[in-house]
């Protein structure tokens, strides 16, 4: 018991002190994670709007598709892009293992499915009318999807910060195609998990919080956004 | 309605298809768990579970893979084995979460044995690193003695951190308390390599992923050649020091946890796993293994005599099973 008060206070105390490889790491994982949250979202709402408005055969089974893959375990997206991405692999030529960006796309492939699914349920949840009415005061197809997007927007919201909370806080994918490599490629779940398994419990607990906290200021961000 | 109905039907058919599959599955099932499940009615007392942890080579390797079913069969307990490395795994037997540890890293064991936590120390097999690189060995480092090679590499990968890389365990490994022996061997002060630029990349996980990773990268590593010979089919990496010498002279070590420190931990098992390591038998499996798979043997078990070195043990010693 007293070890873990003890790891706590060291804990509280790299974070106030603003250690250098606390604050490296938290905005690497930041980086990364934000990035991939950018551009999954700047892929999902086009495609979302798109399944939704348009009618197709085979649209209910996609949609199902699309929500199975919710909750694809972390660690199949790392064996994909390690098989695709290695230097056997068919993409090997761009030499990307081991580097943030493949970490992006990782997480990327990991969190657009329920950005996709989620947007698209966001869109169903508005009236039919917004898109007529839109189209009926001379809106182009585009004006009124916009329309549609724009009264979406709350729940468009939680889509995306749900992505960014699996995306930050997985740690499968970041260590088998990151690697794990320290000042690049280490970030706030791996070194948790190493600095667990070598002993030293006070730089994961502050890690471990700082993960907390971010996940705190990021629902704090979006409750103010859904009040306004 | 055309539209609608078609993908129905495909919806359907999926279903079908997941049912077929389930269905189609299982009379399987049935047929494989009722004797296994029938044995355990046999058996009126639950087999007691062991835990070890041992560091990432020897798992990597798959010798823990081939003992522990010999083992559990020969003591009939349940062997449950942690993967990590020296420090980890030290740190794993000094918290009390298992009850004996295979380590490989004198710098770390001394201290471990010093405090009192790590008794009974035996060894049971070594082997030797060695560096592995890229085939166009960029650094020059070929047939180059260990520190020599080392500082070939630092004075490379410095210069040139696209072409000469190094990957290293960094994970408070045995290994990586033997590369950290070499960069002082080649004379670094290692807290400067670590520094030094993103030639030099720290990965914080097992020999198995580190060869991987090192592999991806084109670049150097330290490895225990068992290792290195059970991963050899799948890497483009190869052999460049591998000469055996006192300065890359491994050996494993298998220490129970005191009771005095630690008072859950299993001693008597402990005991029991130690004897079995270096009983004449095991020791001999021991060199056995890997001739099938890898066409020749993986470790060198301490018996064989071999290790001949100032770090080794006193062998009739070693040989005395603990009490």
């Amino acid at each position: 018991m007293e070890e873990l008060v003890q790891g706590f206070i060291k804990a509280f105390k790299l974070i106030i002190s603003l250690d250098p490889q606390v604050v490296d790491i938290t905005w690497r994982t930041l980086a990364i994670a934000l990035s991939s949250c950018f551009i999954a979202t700047m892929i999902c709402l086009p495609l979302g709007s798109l399944i939704h408005f348009k009618r197709f055969p085979g649209k209910r089974v996609l949609i199902n598709i699309i929500q199975t893959f919710y909750s694809i375990p972390t660690v199949v997206v790392g064996l994909l892009i390690f098989v695709l991405f290695s230097r056997m692999g068919p993409l090997g030529v761009f030499n990307l293992m081991y580097t943030p960006t493949i970490m992006v796309i990782g997480q990327v492939v990991l969190i657009s499915p329920i950005v996709l699914g989620l947007v698209i349920s966001a869109l169903s949840g508005v009236d039919k009318g917004v898109f007529e009415t839109a189209a009926s005061l001379g809106a182009s197809r585009f004006q009124a999807t916009l329309q549609v997007i724009t009264e979406a927007r709350y729940a468009i919201y939680s889509a995306v910060t749900m992505g960014f909370g699996r995306a930050i806080s997985e740690v499968g994918l970041a260590l088998m195609v990151g690697g794990n490599i320290r000042d690049y490629t280490r970030v706030i779940t791996t070194a948790i998990s190493l600095e667990t398994s070598r002993g030293d419990v006070e730089l994961s607990i502050a890690l471990g919080t700082i993960l907390i906290i971010l996940a705190l200021v990021v629902n704090i961000i979006l409750n103010r956004l859904q009040q306004k | 309605m055309k539209k609608k109905a078609i993908s129905t039907a495909v919806f359907a058919l999926s279903i079908i298809m997941v049912l077929a599959l389930i269905i189609g599955c299982a009379p399987t099932q049935p047929a494989t768990t009722t004797p296994s499940s029938d044995s355990s009615y046999s058996i009126a007392i639950p087999k007691a579970r062991f835990k070890i942890a041992t560091t990432t080579s020897l798992y990597d390797t798959g010798l823990w893979y081939y003992l522990e079913p010999m083992f559990e069969k020969a003591k009939n307990v349940e062997l449950d084995i942690v993967y990590a490395g020296t420090g980890a795994a030290i740190n794993q037997g000094k918290n009390g979460n298992v009850d004996a540890v295979v380590v490989h890293d004198p710098d770390q064991e001394k201290p471990f044995v010093a405090d009192g936590y790590g008794i009974n120390k035996r060894s049971f097999a070594y082997n030797f690193f060695m560096i592995a690189g890229p085939a166009s060995d960029p650094a020059g480092i070929k047939g180059l003695d260990p520190a020599a090679a080392f500082k070939k590499i630092a004075e490379g990968g410095m210069k040139d951190p696209n072409n000469i890389k190094f990957v290293s365990r960094g994970d408070g490994s045995g290994t990586h308390g033997a590369e950290k022996r070499l960069w002082a061997d080649a004379g670094y002060i290692y807290t400067d390599i670590e520094k030094s630029g993103t030639w030099y990349a720290e990965v914080g996980q097992g020999m198995g992923p580190t060869l991987t990773m090192a592999n991806e990268r084109n670049a150097y590593v330290l490895c225990d050649g068992s290792t290195y010979t059970s991963y050899k089919g799948k890497l483009a990496l190869v052999s460049l020091v591998d000469k055996p010498s006192a300065s890359t002279l491994n050996i494993y070590n298998v220490y129970a946890i005191s009771t005095e420190k630690v008072k859950t931990a299993n001693v008597k098992m402990a005991n029991e796993f130690i004897n079995w390591l270096i009983s004449a038998d095991v020791q001999k499996i021991i060199g056995l293994y890997g001739v099938k798979e890898f066409g020749g043997p993986l470790f060198n078990p301490i018996i064989d005599g071999g290790c001949t070195y100032p770090a080794c043990p006193d062998l009739t010693e070693n040989m005395k099973p603990v009490q």
